[in-house]
């Protein structure tokens, strides 16, 4: 480690800090339909969208309401974003001339629900994929309207725990249009004009060929980016215009464009945070809450940051340096951009993942084996820490019943949460959530890993499932395991060496990205629905506080003990595995060519 | 029907709103404020493009700084951006780094040392337009050979292309490889050894 590296970590990390509480006063304005400097320019869009949907915003819902209408919502966009893309070759900008022939059902498939999931998991290319017409009017879209689902339904779960003996948990549609017009529109807007003023392109030129210095042909990509960049770094969407997503140059083209795009990603999620201890009247429960992220983020980042800055031992030995010296980077640079270096990879990568952003600006497959196995535990631990607009303070909020729950048995009282009774079925709910998705995860992966499809079959042309990995040995496996849990953490980066675009993983990864997003946030609404109707006890002398460091590290040991309950065994196997053969001598009697 | 109806509204309004008039308002303010930008920081030389100033080019022979290894395409493919994607215990890494190990160290005979890191790794969008000071360093003896200049000018060319830590202490000091082979080519123009000459006298 560096002290540069240090200082880039620590001087991020303060600016969430500081950033936390106005963008969470800021929130909770905007969805209790108070006034903000932005309602002046904007009340009337707002007023012309509730004209337009037909709906009345201030018909409060109960949770069944706002579920159906949440699914509804899902449902006709999954709808839309199928059938724009499989249509692209009759539609409009369409310069590259994609068709049909790019897009086949069940990449269609995927393509639509993982964008309507907010995870944007890409089984294609973009750059030779799509039309710039479908990646404007398709995936643009979704990654404004996922993202603002996922925050209505974490203001929703907030109402839960905040509303008293009250039957409903506020309105979708009003939630929706406030997320989207208020936050998401007027940031995204900022942010692509900064972005384009850096050299992240916006250009409906079809892509123009030119001849480089030494007289080869190399073709510089067109296309709407710097729009798509903003709201995908803001919504915690992930999905990239390119192939090689925020590592692009055309994406993420300086340093200082990927510090803003990992705070676009961090600044929502680190506000929700804020705005939950505001709603529920007491801000010490968002700053606990917070602590508890910011511990497990900082964490991550340095245990990631120091093992790519350790770098390859079996490509030390072949004369890389590995130490960083001030005019090069050192450390595992197979993957990474030079102008991110390792800190700023390593973060970014700790980031996307703490989140459920999903964007990567360096390869993960490509990580060390520890290295890359802090994002693999990010998302399996189900993206808690500030957790992205996506599945984030919810997560975090499940978490906490747990850990009330487990502290309740171990003193044998009924468990409170910020003056909630947590009873039977809300533990039940919560526990339903849990292992929906750890099912998901494992479920998947164990299949993806034994099961033998025919060679140039239907199913799975390379054959057995397994056999659709780029790297040998522990590594394939973990690349099975990184897809499955960043699909069903709604995250959507990959080990990018792992084939799935055939017809068994865009269909499975499919399924893990629904029951990530709808069986393991439905019961959280179900939880705000019945907390909403709950009375607030009064503190006594026997409620257990949750504001203090004593429920900050019983929260932080409860994530970590689910998580390591529940995937160590699969970790020992991937990452796990292969460090102790990367350092071993047994490995480097293979390395001999 | 009562939540299909504002599901099918709020879908056509927004894809209206954020999916048609959003980017086409960025797409104009960028044009009319940031038009190099916008159109992808095109490089002109001798009046033509030549490439992009972000993106990175392949470049061969003795008299050129080259770039890292690329895994897009055949090598700095825009329409096939990515990295290798393998692990760090693959023998496809470890063969391919190996190769360009010795392949360095016999251009360059006159660097030792460990090699900088970022020289011989692909890069995460193998369109890295950059390398690290070091590695332009590293090559800087057999350039100043090839080219005819001396070690010290295109020591000092080196030095002048190297753009600092963004603000201080953001990402990583880098060298374009792009920009500096053409301040390069500006400087000898038509080098005794530079490679499109040197081709018909071998």
């Amino acid at each position: 480690m560096t002290f540069n590296g240090v200082a880039q970590i620590v001087i991020f990390f303060l600016i969430v800090l500081a950033l936390a509480k106005p963008v969470g006063i800021f929130l909770s304005r905007v969805f209790n339909g108070h006034r903000t400097f932005l309602h002046r320019p904007l009340r009337w869009l707002e007023a012309l969208c509730y004209r337009v949907g037909g709906v009345d915003p201030e018909q409060e819902q109960r949770w069944t309401q706002y579920a159906i209408s949440l699914l509804a919502f899902s449902a006709v966009s999954f709808l839309f974003v199928y059938a724009i893309q499989r249509l692209q070759g009759f539609l409009p900008l369409n310069p590259q001339h994609f068709g049909g022939k790019q897009v086949s059902p069940d990449l269609a498939f995927n393509t639509a629900i993982s964008f309507v999931t907010n995870t944007n998991w890409q089984s294609y290319a973009g750059e030779t994929t799509l039309s710039y017409f479908v990646q404007m009017a398709a995936l643009t879209v979704q990654n404004f309207v996922s993202a603002a689902a996922g925050v209505a339904m974490s203001v929703a779960l907030i109402r839960g725990f905040a509303r008293r003996e009250s039957k409903t948990i506020g309105n979708f549609w009003a939630d929706l249009t406030r997320a989207t017009v208020y936050v998401f529109l007027p940031l995204s807007l900022l942010g692509a004009l900064f972005l384009c003023s850096q050299g992240v392109i916006q250009t409906l030129r079809p892509n123009l060929p030119v001849r480089t210095v030494q007289g080869a042909t190399q073709v510089i990509p067109g296309g709407p980016v710097a729009s798509q960049e903003a709201i995908k770094m803001a919504g915690t969407n992930g999905g990239g215009f390119f192939n090689a997503n925020s590592a692009h140059p055309f994406e993420n083209p300086t340093p200082l464009t990927n510090y803003l795009e990992m705070l676009f990603i961090f600044v929502i999620p680190a506000g929700l945070a804020y705005m939950f201890g505001r709603e529920v009247g007491d801000t010490r429960q968002g700053w606990a809450l917070f602590a508890a992220m910011s511990a497990l983020f900082l964490a991550g980042a340095f245990f990631c940051y120091h093992f790519e800055q350790r770098g390859n031992p079996l490509l030390a030995r072949m004369g890389i340096a590995t130490q960083a010296t001030a005019s090069q980077p050192g450390g595992n640079m197979e993957g990474k951009e030079v102008r991110f270096g390792i800190t700023d990879s390593a973060l970014f990568a700790t980031v996307t993942t703490d989140a459920s952003c999903g964007a990567v600006n360096s390869m993960h497959d490509s990580f060390t084996p520890l290295g890359g196995m802090v994002p693999l535990v990010n998302m399996l631990t189900g993206e808690v820490i500030f957790g992205g607009v996506g599945a984030g303070l919810k997560g975090m909020l499940l978490f906490a019943i747990l850990a009330v729950f487990i502290a309740g048995l171990m003193v044998g009282r009924t468990p409170e949460y910020v003056g909630k009774k947590i009873e039977q079925k809300e533990v039940k709910l919560a526990m339903v959530a849990l292992i929906a998705a750890a099912a998901s995860i494992l479920v998947f992966t164990a299949l993806s890993s034994v099961l033998r499809f025919p060679a140039h079959g239907y199913w799975n042309p390379p054959g057995p499932a397994a056999a659709n990995v780029a790297n040998p040995g522990p590594h394939g496996f973990s690349e099975i395991l990184y897809a499955y849990a960043s699909t069903t953490g709604n995250n959507g980066s990959a080990f990018a060496g792992l084939n799935t675009n055939t017809p068994w993983y865009n269909l499975t990864l499919g399924l893990a990205m629904f029951i990530g997003r709808f069986i393991f946030l439905l019961p959280l609404l179900g939880i705000a629905g019945s907390l909403a109707a709950k009375k607030r006890l009064a503190v006594t002398s026997g409620t257990f506080p949750t504001h203090g460091p004593l429920f900050v590290c019983l929260l932080i040991g409860t994530v970590i003990l689910v998580a390591a309950l529940t995937f160590f065994p699969a970790l020992s196997l991937g990452p796990i595995a292969e460090h102790y053969l990367l350092f071993s001598r047994h490995a480097l009697a293979a390395v001999k060519p | 029907m009562r939540y299909l109806s504002p599901a099918f509204r709020f879908v056509l309004l927004f894809t209206v709103l954020t999916g048609i008039i959003y980017p086409l308002a960025v797409t104009g303010l960028c044009q009319w404020w940031f038009p190099h930008q916008a159109e992808g920081s095109l490089v002109r030389a001798k009046g033509r493009i030549v490439g992009s100033a972000l993106l990175g080019q392949t470049f061969t022979g003795a008299a050129f700084f080259h770039p890292r290894p690329s895994a897009a395409g055949k090598g700095y493919d825009p329409m096939a951006s990515g990295g290798s994607n393998l692990g760090p215990t693959n023998p496809m890494l470890l063969a391919r780094v190996q190769a360009a190990v010795a392949r360095f160290r016999r251009d360059n005979p006159a660097f030792r040392g460990p090699i900088p890191s970022d020289l011989l790794t692909a890069s995460g969008s193998g369109l890295d337009p950059d390398i690290s000071p070091a590695a332009a360093y590293a090559q800087a003896p057999r350039v100043a050979q090839a080219r005819g200049l001396s070690l010290i000018l295109v020591r000092h060319l080196i030095g002048q292309t190297t753009q600092p830590r963004q603000l201080g202490f953001l990402g990583e000091p880098r060298v374009e490889v792009l920009r500096l082979n053409l301040a390069l080519a500006r400087l000898a123009p038509a080098g005794p050894a530079t490679a499109p000459r040197s081709r018909p006298a071998m």
